[in-house]
């Protein structure tokens, strides 16, 4: 099992899917983006696992998911940054309580 | 004693029974981190989620990003959401609802999509190696310090500029224009 692809594959497919629900379903604007970070490390097993089964692309495999670790480091810094000046003005962490601009 | 090629009793290889137990807790904290009430059991349960995925990278022979993924997922972004959570919380806000009015429509677009992923990869031969290719990291090294410095450093300085903008957006307006 530890010896295919489609493990893997499936595998980070679920854990994709659950990211999805996570950000569809959660109200907390933080909720979302840790649904986010799952959703990348689901696209980031992907490509570790493509990596290590696929000859042709073996190192190249490690390399993106380097790249890709340290591009949501930075996603991470900044989407919470945004998240707390927003709660700085609203008082909550709530997004469905973010309908200023419909007024 | 010699340990035994396979687990005794059931024939089941090493690596697949770490496989299974890896994806269990993946797959149960990743739930846990969508469906917890308490916005910090989220964070912690984050964590074991990236244990486990650090887990699968070393199994499947990544073991420098298995390495990168504790540094980073575990030790900072973690720590980063946690720090976040603990400066929005606050006592009026335990929300009395956790989900959207649309969480039920969510969770059966998110089963669709996750089914559709499995039959696409059940149908699609990807001319996979039988065995995982291990990345050396001396190997790994020298292709990502030679063949793909540019990128290298092209990160390094978008590092940098999510950091200053991190700081900029976060950080009080007490004298600048309102």
């Amino acid at each position: 099992m530890s010896h295919s692809l489609d493990a893997y594959l499936i595998l980070a497919g679920i854990l994709f899917s659950i990211g999805t629900f996570g950000f569809l379903a959660r109200r907390n604007a933080i909720s979302m983006l840790m649904s986010i970070e799952l959703m990348l490390n689901a696209v980031n097993l992907t490509i570790i696992a493509f990596g290590a089964f696929i000859p042709t692309l073996k190192v190249q495999g490690s390399v993106i998911a380097l790249i890709v670790l340290a591009v949501a480091a930075a996603e991470a810094t900044v989407g919470l940054s945004i998240v707390i000046a927003i709660y700085r003005n609203r008082k909550t962490p709530l997004v469905d309580e973010y309908d200023t601009m419909r007024d | 004693m010699a340990i035994p090629d396979a687990l005794p009793f059931i024939n089941l290889r090493w690596d697949d029974l770490l496989f299974i137990i890896l994806s269990v807790v993946l797959v149960g904290s990743g739930l846990l981190v969508v469906t917890l009430r308490d916005i910090i059991r989220c964070g912690l349960a984050m964590m074991v989620c990236f244990a486990a995925l650090a887990g699968l990278y070393a199994l499947v022979g990544a073991p420098l990003v298995a390495a990168a993924q504790v540094l980073v997922y575990i030790g900072a972004i973690s720590v980063l959401v946690l720090f976040a959570i603990m400066l929005t919380q606050t006592k009026a806000a335990p929300a009395r609802l956790v989900f959207q009015t649309q969480a039920l429509p969510a969770a059966i677009a998110a089963a669709v999509l996750g089914l559709l992923i499995a039959l696409t990869v059940g149908a699609t031969n990807w001319n996979a190696v039988a065995a995982p290719i291990r990345t050396g990291t001396a190997i790994l090294a020298r292709v990502l310090f030679d063949q793909f410095v540019l990128p290298f450093e092209i990160v390094s300085v978008l590092l940098l500029a999510a950091v200053i903008g991190g700081i900029f957006l976060a950080k009080r307006e007490e004298d600048g224009p309102a």
